[in-house]
């Protein structure tokens, strides 16, 4: 069932400087001739359907859209064109802790902001225990919140909104603030909401935690819809759109493809371990990085060689046959596909592009192309409790994430 | 899954804006917490609380009856002046309080404008709720001195709390309509201070409407202040009630409140993108 259908929405802003803003201005504008305005449109035509129990990503640039697309959805401004139907009980976190007074204690801010969510005081009432539970701060529920810590603050105000009950929960980056401890309690809860049936509308800029959490992603580009889809197929087209790459690449219809007179670059893909096409990645598979070159002079001992940077564009490692039995064997001419496996539990979230070459050592070294930002991939962390990142569920620092081995013995 | 409990469909506003009234029902709630924040809040950290409500109606009534009584000597008929400007100071205070803190209510909860939905109405209508609390103070005030100069009350006084629900229709008509104008025009901020002195003097706060001509007494009654004002004394006092006057004070009051809502309804979309 469909529970959310956006049809041709569009909501175009007048820009600041234009706007009269006092009575004066108001004035003068009546006797002056009317001005070209300067308007922007936030989005045009933006039309998708959400069905019960989707959890949806939504992704973009600053300015694409995305604001003003949820902003519309929880009902805070009206849309200039279009309409949108929502079957059910919206709940919508655009911030956390809103109305939330600091001269108010816990508990009575407790109240004030569920009442603000749209919570009813006996719902409020049946859920306090809980809600105080969750945000640990029972010690202090009585103390007014301008002698919280802020970790104190953000664990209150979270814990209101994450008992919150809406048919559609509404959610916008909350939870990149507040302390990463908690954070993976947060993230568990939104999985929950996921997963009890409920349909859940996300915005973030994190990827990775769009990867995790959704299901479906939309990708909004100057106030237009420019994907719509699984969330890592998505996100995966809207980093390579960022890159102009994709996660396969085929050199053969090329005019001039990466080549020297002894090794032309064909094809290259990311393969997952069933050797299928993929860019997206369980962090606790292997990733198959796949070669196709065709050896145009024979006797050469060709070298494939491959640099992998994430996106920050820092160049993580480099990686070259020297463990095969190719890698001091020459080639006879012709085509060959080489792959590249890159072991499961090793490199963290994110998304990469790899830089390919094909080197000989002898007589001297010879690079005999180098192609850049050739193809790409990302890797998931699908939150099991069985990877590196263990129970935790926040934002995970570091561009590599392997999973080693601990040993503790009494000292 | 739960059972699907409201549709609700969004779309541009249009030119006719309905008033939706059900809407403020249906978060009543909301409006009762907003309101009791609204009280606590104000008298938290001060250093004699509610003592303040009291404060405030009694300084002023003793300036101005050490002004009035003795330099410019009004005659209230056969009630005593302190008592006669209590009377109209309370209700004064309160729509003057109350249309202060109305106007600045969605300045003040920006956050709430721009991160929450519910039905806008309940921002300025809380302030005004807020300010009846110090009302209460000051009714209890006024019957205390009713006591102490000996008043006698007529049956007449059962009408009084009809009188003091007019004024705060007078509060919250005035109170929605400077808090939304007040989003588009922070010139609202200089300009009401000086409307609320300008309308104190024009109101018969520290005089007696029988101070004017008959006539004039009916062009007064169109500040809807002058015939809830005049009701209210004649409620407790038990004087004859000027029904021209009231009468056309309450249609006055009436047309207020539309033309305030009108405005509101008409301004109300465009808060969130404005404030």
């Amino acid at each position: 069932m469909q529970v959310i259908k956006a049809d041709n929405l569009s909501k175009q802003y007048v820009l600041g400087s234009r706007q009269p803003n006092s009575v004066r201005e108001v004035l003068t504008g009546l006797l002056k001739p009317a001005e070209p305005k300067h308007t922007i449109w936030a989005l045009r035509d933006v039309n998708f359907s959400v069905d019960d129990g989707e959890r949806l990503g939504l992704i973009g640039h600053n300015g694409a859209g995305k604001s003003t697309l949820l902003k519309i959805l929880s009902r805070i401004t009206k849309p200039t064109g279009g309409k949108a139907l929502i079957r059910g009980r919206v709940g919508s976190l655009l911030e956390v802790g809103t109305g939330f007074h600091s001269e108010l204690s816990g508990r009575e801010n407790i109240y004030m902001n569920g009442a603000i969510l749209g919570m009813k005081r006996a719902e409020i009432k049946r859920k306090f225990d809980e809600i105080v539970d969750f945000s640990e701060i029972e010690e202090f529920l009585d103390t007014p919140v301008k002698h919280y810590s802020s970790g104190m603050y953000m664990r209150l105000a979270f814990s209101v909104a994450a008992h919150l009950d809406p048919e559609i929960l509404i959610v916008d980056e909350v939870l990149a603030v507040g302390d990463t401890s908690f954070q993976k309690k947060c993230l568990r809860k939104m999985r929950d909401v996921g997963e009890s049936g409920r349909t859940v509308v996300f915005v973030s800029h994190d990827m990775a935690s769009i990867v995790r959490l959704c299901d479906r992603a939309i990708a909004l580009n100057h106030g237009t819809i420019v994907g719509d889809g699984p969330a890592s197929d998505v996100v995966r087209e809207y980093i390579s759109a960022g890159w102009g790459i994709k996660s396969e690449r085929d050199f053969t219809a090329d005019q001039k493809p990466p080549q020297s007179d002894t090794v032309r670059l064909m094809k290259m893909r990311m393969v997952d371990k069933q050797g299928e096409t993929n860019g997206s990645f369980d962090i606790r598979d292997k990733i198959g990085i796949e070669m196709t070159y065709e050896a145009l002079r024979p006797g050469e001992t060709l070298l494939p060689n491959l640099q992998i940077f994430n996106q920050d564009r820092v160049h993580l490692f480099t990686i070259h046959d020297v463990a095969s039995e190719w890698t001091h064997r020459p080639k006879d001419a012709g085509v060959y596909v080489s792959t590249a496996w890159i072991p499961a539990n090793f490199m963290a979230e994110g998304s990469f592009a790899v830089n390919a070459a094909v080197v000989t050592y002898t007589p001297t070294l010879n690079v005999h192309f180098y192609a850049t930002d050739v193809v790409i991939f990302d890797i998931f962390d699908p939150m099991t409790g069985d990877t590196a990142r263990g129970d935790f569920g926040g934002k995970m620092e570091g561009v590599m994430r392997p999973m080693v081995d601990w040993e503790t013995r009494n000292g | 899954m739960t059972e699907i409990t409201e549709t609700t469909t969004i779309e541009p506003s249009g030119h006719f804006a309905s008033l939706d009234l059900g809407e403020v029902w249906k978060y009543r709630e909301l409006l009762y917490f907003l309101t009791v924040r609204d009280i606590k809040i104000r008298y938290k950290q001060t250093l004699i609380g509610v003592t303040w409500a009291v404060l405030q109606p009694v300084l002023t009534t003793a300036i101005f009856t050490v002004i009035f009584s003795r330099f410019a000597r009004f005659d209230t008929g056969n009630v005593a002046y302190p008592l006669f400007a209590l009377s109209g100071l309370i209700i004064w205070l309160f729509v003057h309080n109350s249309v202060s803190l109305a106007s600045s209510s969605f300045v003040n909860n920006t956050n709430l404008v721009t991160k929450v939905y519910f039905p806008r109405l309940i921002v300025p209508v809380a302030a005004t709720l807020g300010a009846l609390f110090d009302l209460v103070f000051g009714l209890l005030i006024l019957v205390g001195m009713m006591i102490f100069f000996g008043v006698t009350p007529t049956s007449q006084i059962l009408l009084s709390p009809l009188f003091v629900l007019l004024g705060l229709g007078v509060a919250v008509a005035f109170g929605i309509l400077f808090s939304a104008l007040n989003v588009r025009f922070r010139d609202v901020k200089f300009a009401l201070p000086f409307l609320l002195q300008v309308w104190m003097i024009a109101s018969p706060i520290f005089y007696p409407t029988s101070l004017l001509s008959e006539k004039w007494r009916l062009v007064f009654a169109l500040n809807p202040l002058t015939g809830i004002l005049d009701g209210f004394r004649s409620s407790l006092f038990g004087s004859p009630f000027d029904w021209p006057v009231i009468g056309v004070s309450v249609a006055s009051l009436i047309l207020l409140l539309l033309v305030s809502l009108f405005v509101f309804k008409s301004m109300e979309d465009s808060f969130a993108d404005l404030i």
